[in-house]
């Protein structure tokens, strides 16, 4: 009985690190917050574009993340994404004209959601809608209204230097 | 010649199959068995003993050590692209979704399967089965069932350890040694890893971990009560186990991409 209790205190030893060990990486290495109660209210916003938005992106005011994307689903009523914000509950003084946009944190990093606050006086409530949004930028449109610019501006400058 | 060539192969493929459906039914039997073997939890935890908690120091020790080289190697190829920031992220993804399941499983054979095998092997060399089989004692039951469960609930576990250490090894290179900024390591980490990857990595450790119990116990069990057949069964655990582990990497990776 002496040598089995060695093995057993070994053992729990050994289990409890190894569940401790993958406690800490499903909560601490991953974006997943385990929230108990859901505090926070969700807001929508419409979108031409999303480019790589992604649910669990950040949602940021001047750079504070006040909130997650929850769903990007597309709407066929409008023929337009559909992207639900929720917003933390503290954050609850965001003016009712706040622009939302779709932009790239770094070169290489993920796309996140950035709020611009308006001048309203009444906040977004739950359920509220963004009116005004601005599209993911998205690289190819960027190459081809660059390229269409510059083939507008050629026949100009030759036919100047022409005569 | 040729007849001769022809009819060697024919042999090894017959044997391989038998060997495959020898495997298949006493899969089966050990399955069939879990049940009725957790009512005795003290035979398993005695193995999880075993195949666990003394297998740990190398574990950690192989964490460490995998994770500062990924921490070098990452650091290099992504200084080149200017986003030294991203080493987290990619060493993150490296060792929960790849390198801990793998090496974990390798070193674990290694280790544990060998111990196991050459244990089963000796029992059978020495008659301690046929033994227990005289007494009417189940020798699947009583003496390989708890090894294989012990394997079975060890391994993830095992992995789980070995990617945490991991993480820690490479940022011991990438923050202390190379300068990558600490918040930026565990903040871009935490923003890019979803839980799906680190569940991936369990789902994988814990196939590993039965594929590799299973093969420990199987060619342990079935050796040739021989000192050289001893031998052989360590020999054919570690082999069989690291293709096999090898193997079903690529097949759950496509799977779950």
């Amino acid at each position: 009985m002496r040598q089995s209790r060695a093995i057993l205190l070994g053992t729990g030893l050994f289990v409890l690190l190894g569940f401790a060990a993958l406690f800490f990486l499903v909560t601490q290495i991953t974006s997943r917050e385990f929230g108990l109660g859901d505090a926070g209210y969700r807001v929508i916003a419409m979108f031409d574009q999303v480019g790589g938005l992604k649910p669990g992106a950040p949602v940021s005011m001047s750079g504070v993340t006040i909130g997650r994307v929850e769903a990007i689903s597309y709407d066929f009523a409008e023929y337009r994404a559909r992207v639900t914000l929720r917003i933390d509950g503290e954050y609850n003084r965001i003016p009712e004209d706040s622009d939302a946009g779709i932009l790239t944190a770094g070169l290489l990093g993920g796309q996140y959601v950035g709020i611009g606050p308006g001048s309203a006086e009444t906040f977004l409530a739950d359920g509220a809608r963004i009116e005004f949004t601005q599209s993911a930028i998205v690289l190819e449109n960027l190459i081809s209204k660059f390229l269409f610019s510059k083939a507008a501006e050629k026949p100009e400058a030759t036919q100047e230097s022409a005569p | 010649m040729i007849v001769a060539v022809v009819r060697e192969l024919w042999q090894s493929l017959r044997d391989a199959l038998e060997a495959l459906g020898g495997y298949a039914f006493f899969a089966a039997r050990l399955f069939a068995g879990v049940p009725r073997a957790l009512l005795r939890p003290g035979l398993v935890i005695e193995q999880v003993h075993n195949a666990g908690a003394l297998s740990l120091v190398i574990i950690m020790l192989s964490g460490l050590f995998v994770g500062m080289v990924l921490g070098l190697q990452g650091f290099d190829l992504l200084e080149r692209f200017g986003s030294e920031e991203s080493l987290g992220t990619a060493v993150a993804f490296g060792l929960l979704k790849e390198l801990g399941p793998v090496v974990t499983a390798l070193l674990f054979a290694g280790r544990a399967g060998t111990a196991l095998a050459s244990e089963l092997g000796l029992m059978r060399a020495t008659d301690q089965i046929a033994a227990m089989e005289m007494m009417a004692v189940d020798p699947v039951r009583r003496v390989v069932l708890p090894r294989f469960l012990g394997g079975v609930i060890a391994m993830p576990l095992l992995a789980a350890i070995f990617s945490l250490i991991g993480l820690y090894g490479a940022q011991l290179v990438g923050v202390q040694l190379m300068g990558v900024d600490t918040g930026q390591y565990w903040s871009q980490m935490k923003a890019a890893v979803e839980i799906g990857d680190v569940m991936e990595g369990v789902i994988k450790s814990g196939v590993f971990g039965v594929a590799c119990s299973l093969i420990a116990v199987y060619e342990g069990f079935h050796s040739a009560p021989t000192a050289e057949g001893v031998g052989r069964a360590t020999t054919r655990t570690v082999v069989i186990s690291s293709v096999v582990v090898l193997l079903l990497d690529y097949m759950l990776t496509a799977v779950m991409r």
